[in-house]
């Protein structure tokens, strides 16, 4: 059910990923233990940072188009189609993320079970950012000045997001236990699973009204 | 409404199978609002819409099944083929049946037997609006809600549309249509709104 997508600008978010993440060290100084204590947070921030880049084209384009109202005449339940969209936002975005953070952790200087950690982290986590991200590029669609009215929605939303994807790992890092955050992380991604298709149907709505 | 605007009111019609509704009206008239508010994409902010005796609100998947609406937006993405859109279109509604065979032949009788498998960017506004047209041939639905279908076409194309909307009445299908050109359809089965 996902429209296939032939452009490029896939990619775009990775590589946003990849060049924010390298460029604190450069800014803040290599020095090894300043790194690895920066490091989750910073990955987590590029990670906010690349999923907010590559929301608007989750709807301008097929707002603008035409398709979004078609896919408001489907068949098929709104909460399902909305949620197709999501899961096809983040196998295109988060999911490449996931994937090339081991590779960020070692620049950072993660050991092994960090970097499995922030895997793990990011592997929960990306899905929240591409379900709310979702719900704010719905709200800010049609609007002007859409791009940043996203931003302030959707940055204060995962606030807490950020803060346990990130804390997550500073636990292990600190030899301490991580079942308790990620539990939480869990609960998040359950909870977005759950109520965003719903909202984000109702906004893909009032988006085409 | 649109924005604080009223548009219309007192608006009363009703539509039978084999039946085509004309609206006619200037240019911001309503005319594309009333069809919107007719495929559901807007509510009303009095009264309702039916299909076969129940409010559409109250059987979206069953409407949206008997429905196909072509708005000014071709509701076609433009980085796909026309071939492609139309395989994911008949995908999407859940029409079973539609093979690319028929895919290519609903686009060769448009004239686009070349151009079906050119991404739609590169095709002209008239060739955009032939593939999106092309839907028609491939659908079940029997309502047709069609928002200006005859914009960038050409003589011929106008002629062919208008026998594919016949064709569809004939067969028991309904349509509402905007205009501002005469169709080529029987007066008989015609109704007309003007809305000002």
């Amino acid at each position: 059910m996902v429209t296939a997508r032939h452009r490029a600008d896939a990619v775009t978010g990775l590589v946003f990923f990849v060049v924010v993440a390298s460029l604190f060290p450069l800014g803040v100084g290599s020095e090894p233990r300043l790194l690895r204590e920066i490091g989750p947070g910073v990955v987590w921030v590029a990670a906010l940072l690349a999923s907010l880049l590559s929301l608007p084209r989750l709807f301008v384009a097929d707002h603008a188009d035409g398709t979004l109202e078609q896919l408001l005449l489907r068949p098929h339940p709104l909460p399902l189609l909305a949620l197709a969209k999501v899961a096809g936002h983040w196998l295109t975005t988060g999911l490449p993320l996931v994937l090339v953070s081991p590779l960020l952790g070692l620049q950072y200087g993660l050991d092994g079970p960090a970097i499995m950690v922030l895997l793990l982290s990011l592997l929960v986590g990306t899905p929240v950012l591409s379900l709310l991200g979702a719900v704010g590029a719905a709200l800010a669609l049609g609007l002007r000045g859409s791009g940043v009215l996203t931003a302030l929605i959707v940055l204060p939303l995962n606030a807490p997001l950020l803060i346990f994807g990130s804390g997550v790992v500073q636990q292990q890092m600190a030899g301490m236990p991580v079942q308790g955050l990620f539990s939480l992380l869990g609960a998040l991604l359950v909870a977005g699973l759950v109520t965003v298709p719903f909202a984000l149907g109702q906004a893909m709505r009032i988006a085409c009204e | 409404m649109r924005g604080d605007r009223r548009l219309f009111r007192g608006l009363d019609f009703s539509l039978a199978a084999g039946q085509l509704l004309r609206v006619e009206g200037a240019n911001g008239a309503g005319k594309t609002s009333l069809l919107r508010l007719l495929a559901g994409l807007a509510l009303p902010a009095a009264g309702e819409v039916r299909w076969a005796g129940q409010p559409i609100r109250r059987q979206r998947e069953a409407y949206a099944q008997a429905l196909l609406y072509l708005g000014h937006l071709g509701g076609l993405k433009e980085e796909l083929t026309a071939a492609e859109n139309l395989a994911i279109e008949a995908d999407l509604a859940g029409t079973s049946g539609v093979d690319g065979a028929r895919i290519a032949d609903a686009l060769a009788g448009w004239g686009l037997a070349r151009q079906a498998r050119l991404p739609l960017r590169v095709l002209s506004a008239g060739q955009r609006r032939r593939a999106a047209l092309a839907r028609l041939q491939l659908t079940p639905a029997r309502l047709w809600i069609l928002d200006e279908p005859f914009n960038a076409l050409d003589v011929d194309a106008v002629a062919q549309l208008g026998r594919l909307i016949e064709t569809h009445l004939a067969g028991g299908g309904l349509a509402v249509v905007t205009s501002h050109m005469d169709l080529p359809i029987a007066p008989a089965q015609l109704q007309s709104l003007r809305l000002s």
